[in-house]
């Protein structure tokens, strides 16, 4: 799904990032812990989060996850966006509860890779 | 494939330094791409190295990390000054934590990060003596 269609699915705002909201995504992971998201994730991975500061960001780098979505009305700090735009990594901000968000992830046919391995 | 050491560098993290947590794994992360190793190679050279920075960060007081990356194999050592590791067993087993209110603010702090550095090593050698240090040797193969 492009990342265009998620923005609309989630309705979201875009903090940082603009130019990449073509990107495509089949798979999606979420979680607040980020040992967590460097341990599950698939490179190529939207990730979803409520961690705000700037180590989402580091996180989704070296995880490869390609874009974060905060959720919960939550936004990144001034650290976090400026590394996003350095590293080109689109941040987008949901006025959705997690369970919500992913719930209409799920709906449109995104998965977890954590799913074929019995998580 | 040879063994003979293509690239090495000498960093620094400070302990309690969380803003630049992160840092020296995004540098290390920069010169695999640069040298040119397989990206799935250099991911999990990138989430081993960024776990252990982590751990300096929240539980040391310094360290000096080297990476020395060779045609068959990375290895990345956090050498550090600190309080050591009383039970590295129990160190090694998920969920297993002394991390306080403030590292768990930053998504880590849960118990998870010397499994995740076993997870994404090759060979993993961990050597701690309390009240002095520890020194965490990753070794990632890459072929």
């Amino acid at each position: 799904m492009e990342l265009a269609q998620i923005i609309k699915l989630l309705d979201c705002q875009v903090v940082a990032g603009a130019e990449h909201l073509d990107l495509n995504f089949d798979e999606v992971f979420a979680a607040d812990l980020m040992s967590d998201v460097l341990a599950f994730t698939t490179p190529g991975s939207l990730l979803l989060t409520g961690l705000t500061n700037v180590q989402s960001v580091i996180t989704a780098h070296v995880a490869e996850a390609k874009a974060i979505v905060y959720v919960r009305g939550k936004r990144p700090d001034a650290d976090a966006v400026r590394l996003a735009d350095q590293k080109g990594l689109p941040l987008l901000a949901s006025p959705l509860s997690m369970y919500t968000a992913c719930g209409r992830l799920f709906a449109s046919g995104l998965k977890s890779h954590g799913d074929r391995e019995g998580l | 494939m040879s063994d003979e050491v293509l690239f090495h560098r000498e960093f620094r993290v400070m302990g309690g330094d969380f803003s630049a947590a992160g840092s020296v794994s995004t540098q290390i992360k920069s010169i695999l791409q640069e040298i040119g190793f397989e990206p799935p190679i250099i991911r999990r050279a990138a989430i081993a190295s960024y776990e252990a920075e982590m751990n300096v960060v929240m539980y040391a007081d310094q360290a000096v990390v080297r990476l020395s990356a060779a045609p068959n194999s990375i290895k990345i050592e956090f050498d550090d000054q600190g309080r050591g590791i009383a039970d590295i067993d129990m160190a090694m087993q998920e969920g297993y934590s002394t991390a306080t209110p403030q590292m768990r603010e930053m998504g880590f702090g849960a118990g998870m990060g010397l499994p995740n550095i076993r997870k994404n090593s090759d060979v993993l050698e961990i050597a701690s003596e309390l009240g002095k240090g520890t020194r965490v040797l990753i070794t990632i193969f890459t072929e």
